[in-house]
């Protein structure tokens, strides 16, 4: 027998593996891939601690293996728990869209014999709703608590998102992986059908198709038990391990007039109006968060609003500044908000509350339905007269513009929903509104979760549209929000003080509109930092870019120049930010890159509990994520274990025989091997 | 596949291997060098029909399927030949050695016979030989999954242990009728060996069929067993009298004074 370079041998049947491990280059152990078939493309679920509890999924060390079995029906489900001879089970879902899945979740999670879920992500067979986000978002961290309209807290009058089913912020303790290649199913499909189908009613025979997860997760417990561990670990520790790290990342913000960066605290003679939006989203599975009317909506409306009234506020400024943020990491207890809220409270802002006039803020407002929008405001705040006639007045100003739109309060008198005017509220009664387009509970049947993306928002193109082309299309979705743009920029100049006889030059373009909503999908999940690709999300340099673009003026500096403005007494670095940018591709080249200089900035979104040391605080957001060393998945075969057994039994068997044969051998050697041919002088 | 599997293959395949080491080799410590030379003889051949096997698979055309295979039956036969050169060669080295030896010790008498030098190099070969077939697919085996999800046989390990087991076996038997005939100058034995070493390793061209390629093998394996208990000094007479248990007569016959 002959053996190759490598190890690898040319035994059973693997002369042909032989021949394909070179024909690909690669000479890789063939015996593994005779074995397994890896899945790339798969997202997990992971885990996040907040102050007192773990969220998400963990698996084993070593990873966790089942015998494949789809879930379709309740008999499937009974099979997976009691019945099914070959546990533990990998449960297959065609889409997390069961009918009940909470319930099904949950039977699960209590189940020893499920060693993993893996869901088959599909538009097909789409159900009605889904949210795995709580029924009331950020209950804890918004205003509303004992002390704050006790009888508005917790959701008692209006249930913000009904269809909410909580699993987000489950605490499993098997892994769910979400796989979305085509391909990849496709594999799987085949093996499970191969191998696990079950031939009337009786059970499948071994082999058996199965799948291996891994995604074990370094924290556990909450927030402060990781912490704790983690500066046992960097004290004490050689190689220190970080457990996990807090959710952080940036916030945008700009105004129309700049703000001088290098003065802290309060700034002279300056009121603003904040517009704000939020900038995030999450989904059930890591990094992914389409979120399409609950974050993007909201965010392209800004930024049109933006657009129409960066002109105007040039040509003719209105008394009041404006000042436009959009806050990264609210979905987890208003991180980015929490923050400049904090940083405005202890002067380490540019501005500070004082500075605050009032308040818009933009939150879902891509649903409407039959063009209606609502203008939510904070009760409680409004039982204070002067409070109440400021927002009155808010409300007025932006009731001028309602032509083509139904303006309205809300039918009920009920809290502020959802959003980041709340920690504002914590600290200070500013007045303050927030556009929706719901009445009382969420539009969005997919709030935080997978399917949220542009087919919620019903961003449909006719079919024969190339790519280019269908950037620049206006979509309805795209005019609807242009519309509220126009509104919101309006209405913004007034209240600002602005005079009324520009308003006509105030409108928003849907073609920018079409442009962020056609771009992508990108996804919304604040993450961490540092990362990868640099220390800003990609999301948040995409807005601070577009940002940059909309409001930015170009001058000639060189790159050394555009990086060091300092040094040129016409720019001013505390004013202005300067990006140096390439131009625009086209056809015939990439034009020249340039410098840009916008007073657009970012700012730390990283919950002041850290800063604090206080990772059990109620009052901020604590949530962390942990760390991970590998996540992958696999399906093989796996064989009975009586074939295991029977394995071992014969090589322990032909052990102890040639044991037994030798011994004989040996001890009787000198008479097997004496033979008259044998020289007498040999020794044995 | 498992722990379980992991065990089991590991036994069979060493098995007889380790039984024969520890019960005729261990004590002796002249056999073990002569063993783990003998392996590092085999482990030159290897990595001269490997060098020669890369480069021409690097100069070959890797899209031709039929080219590949042509080189694989080249390099499988190249590499046989390269083996049985090297027995050759430590055949050669160990005549050397043994006149060395002689001069070199108290006694009169060699401290170590040919017939011992054949069998203790025939099984260093045969280590070196199974220890690279297996322990790769060893070390797969440890791992959840089993052989089968592109529809190759689920008997993969099982039968590569076997496989393994004859090979190791086969060496020492080869080696043992190698020196034999070297030393009697019988060059149709040393033919022999060739063709059956060639023989067994071009059966393995049959798998996954693997009746097609273990059966011949252990057919093989009997028949190399008989040669080599021949050459080695053996009888069927004394076999008969062995199994009988008429040994302590025969043996003290044998050593009544003349």
């Amino acid at each position: 027998i002959m053996q190759w370079g490598g190890g690898i041998f040319v035994g059973p049947g693997n002369a042909k593996r032989l021949m394909l491990g070179v024909k690909s280059g690669v000479l890789s152990s063939s015996v593994e891939q005779k074995i397994y078939v890896e899945l790339n493309e798969t997202v997990p679920c992971v885990r996040l601690l907040n102050a007192t509890h773990q969220i998400g999924c963990q698996s084993s060390i070593s990873g966790d293996t089942g015998v494949l079995h789809v879930l379709e029906t309740e008999s499937d489900l009974d099979w997976i728990l009691s019945s099914g001879p070959h546990p533990p089970y990998m449960v297959i879902m065609e889409t997390l869209m069961c009918f009940s899945c909470r319930s099904v979740m949950m039977r699960m999670k209590n189940s020893s014999r499920v060693a993993g879920v893996a869901v088959i992500i599909s538009k097909t067979g789409l159900a009605d709703n889904f949210s795995p986000h709580t029924t009331c978002p950020n209950q804890n961290t918004g205003v509303y608590s004992a002390s704050y309209g006790s009888d508005l807290a917790n959701c008692n009058v209006t249930a913000w998102n009904p269809l909410g089913n909580g699993l987000s912020y489950e605490d499993f303790a098997f892994p769910v992986f979400a796989l979305k290649d085509e391909n990849q199913t496709r594999v799987i499909r085949k093996c499970y059908e191969d191998h696990n189908l079950r031939v009337n009613g009786s059970a499948p025979q071994y082999p058996l198709c199965a799948m291996q997860l891994f995604s074990h997760m370094h924290a556990a417990t909450d927030t402060v038990t990781c912490m704790r561990r983690t500066d046992l670990q960097n004290r004490f520790s050689i190689n220190p391990e970080v457990l996990c790290d807090p959710l952080s990342d940036f916030n945008v913000w700009t105004s129309t007039r700049p703000l001088n960066n290098s003065a802290k605290g309060h700034a002279a003679n300056e009121s603003v109006v904040i517009a704000a939006t939020r900038l995030d989203g999450r989904s059930f599975f890591w990094e992914q968060a389409p979120s399409a009317e609950g974050t993007v909506s909201g965010i392209v409306t800004l930024l049109a609003t933006i657009q129409a009234l960066h002109p105007v506020t040039q040509e003719a400024p209105p008394p009041h500044n404006i000042f436009f943020s959009f806050f990264q990491g609210e979905a987890f207890d208003y991180i980015g908000s929490s923050k400049m809220v904090y940083d405005m409270e202890r002067n380490d802002f540019v501005i500070d509350l004082n500075n605050v006039h009032s308040m818009l803020e933009i939150g879902q407002v891509g649903l409407r339905s039959g063009r209606s929008l609502w203008m939510h405001s904070d009760p409680v705040s409004r039982q204070n007269k002067s409070v109440d006639i400021e927002v009155s007045e808010e409300e007025r100003k932006l009731s001028l513009f309602s032509h083509a739109l139904s303006l309205d309060q809300p039918s009920v008198s009920q809290p502020l929903p959802p959003s980041s005017f709340q920690r504002f509220l914590r600290v200070r009664g500013i007045p303050g509104l927030v556009l929706a387009d719901h009445n009382t509970s969420f539009n969005n049947r997919y709030y935080e979760s997978l399917y949220d993306d542009a087919e919620n928002l019903n961003v449909t193109y006719p079919p024969d549209l190339s790519p280019d082309e269908q950037l620049v299309y206006e979509t309805d979705a795209a005019k609807s929000l242009a519309e509220v743009a126009t509104l919101v920029a309006r209405s913004l100049y007034i209240q600002a003080g602005g005079d009324e006889n520009n308003l006509n030059n105030i409108t928003a373009d849907p073609k920018i509109v079409s442009h962020t909503t056609s771009s992508g999908p990108p996804q919304f999940y604040i993450g961490l930092g540092p990362r990868i690709h640099g220390p800003v999300h990609s999301v948040t340099r995409f807005v601070q870019y577009i940002l940059a673009n909309l409001t930015g003026t170009v001058t000639n500096l060189t790159e050394s120049q555009c990086q060091n403005p300092s040094e040129i007494n016409t720019e001013n670095k505390d004013l202005f930010s300067y990006f140096w940018v390439s131009g625009p591709a086209s056809l015939n080249s990439t034009g020249e890159p340039f410098c840009v200089r916008a007073s657009v900035r970012l700012s730390k979104a990283v919950s002041p509990a850290f800063e604090l040391l206080e990772y059990g605080s109620p009052n901020y957001s604590t949530w962390t994520e942990s760390r991970w060393k590998s996540i992958q998945a696999r399906i093989f075969l796996v064989a009975s274990r009586e074939l295991e057994m029977l394995t071992l039994g014969v090589g322990v068997a032909v052990l102890l025989l040639s044991l037994l044969v030798t011994y004989f051998i040996s001890s009787k050697a000198e008479l097997l091997f004496s033979s008259a041919r044998e020289t007498p002088t040999t020794t044995y | 596949m498992t722990v379980a599997v992991f065990f089991g293959c590991t036994f069979i395949a060493f098995g007889p291997a380790v039984a024969l080491f520890l019960f005729t080799i261990a004590r002796d410590p002249l056999r073990v060098i002569f063993l783990i030379a003998g392996a590092f003889f085999w482990l030159v051949s290897l990595l001269l029909s490997s060098l020669v096997w890369f480069i021409t698979v690097q100069i070959s055309n890797k899209n031709s399927a039929a080219q590949q295979r042509g080189l694989l039956i080249f390099g499988v036969v190249l590499s046989v030949l390269l083996q049985e050169a090297f027995r050759y060669g430590y055949y050669r080295l160990l005549k050397k050695a043994n006149e060395g030896l002689l001069a070199l010790s108290q006694e009169d008498t060699m401290p170590i016979s040919m017939r011992q030098l054949a069998y203790v190099s025939g099984l260093g070969f045969g280590f070196m030989s199974g220890a690279f077939s297996v322990v790769n697919i060893l070390s797969d085996s440890l791992g959840p999954g089993t052989v089968g999800i592109h529809g190759d046989s689920q008997h993969y390990f099982i039968s590569s242990a076997f496989m393994t087991l004859a090979i190791i076996l086969l060496h020492m038997f080869w080696g043992v009728v190698f020196f034999e005939s070297c030393e009697r100058q019988r060059w149709w034995a040393l033919g022999a060996v060739v063709i059956s070493h060639l023989v067994v390793s071009c059966l393995t061209f049959v798998n996954p069929h693997y009746q097609g390629s273990l059966v011949p093998t252990y057919i093989i394996l009997s028949v190399m067993a008989a040669w080599a208990y021949l050459c080695a000094g053996g009888s069927l007479r004394n076999l008969k009298l062995c199994l009988t248990c008429k040994d302590k007569d025969f043996l003290l016959a044998n050593h009544r004074p003349r």
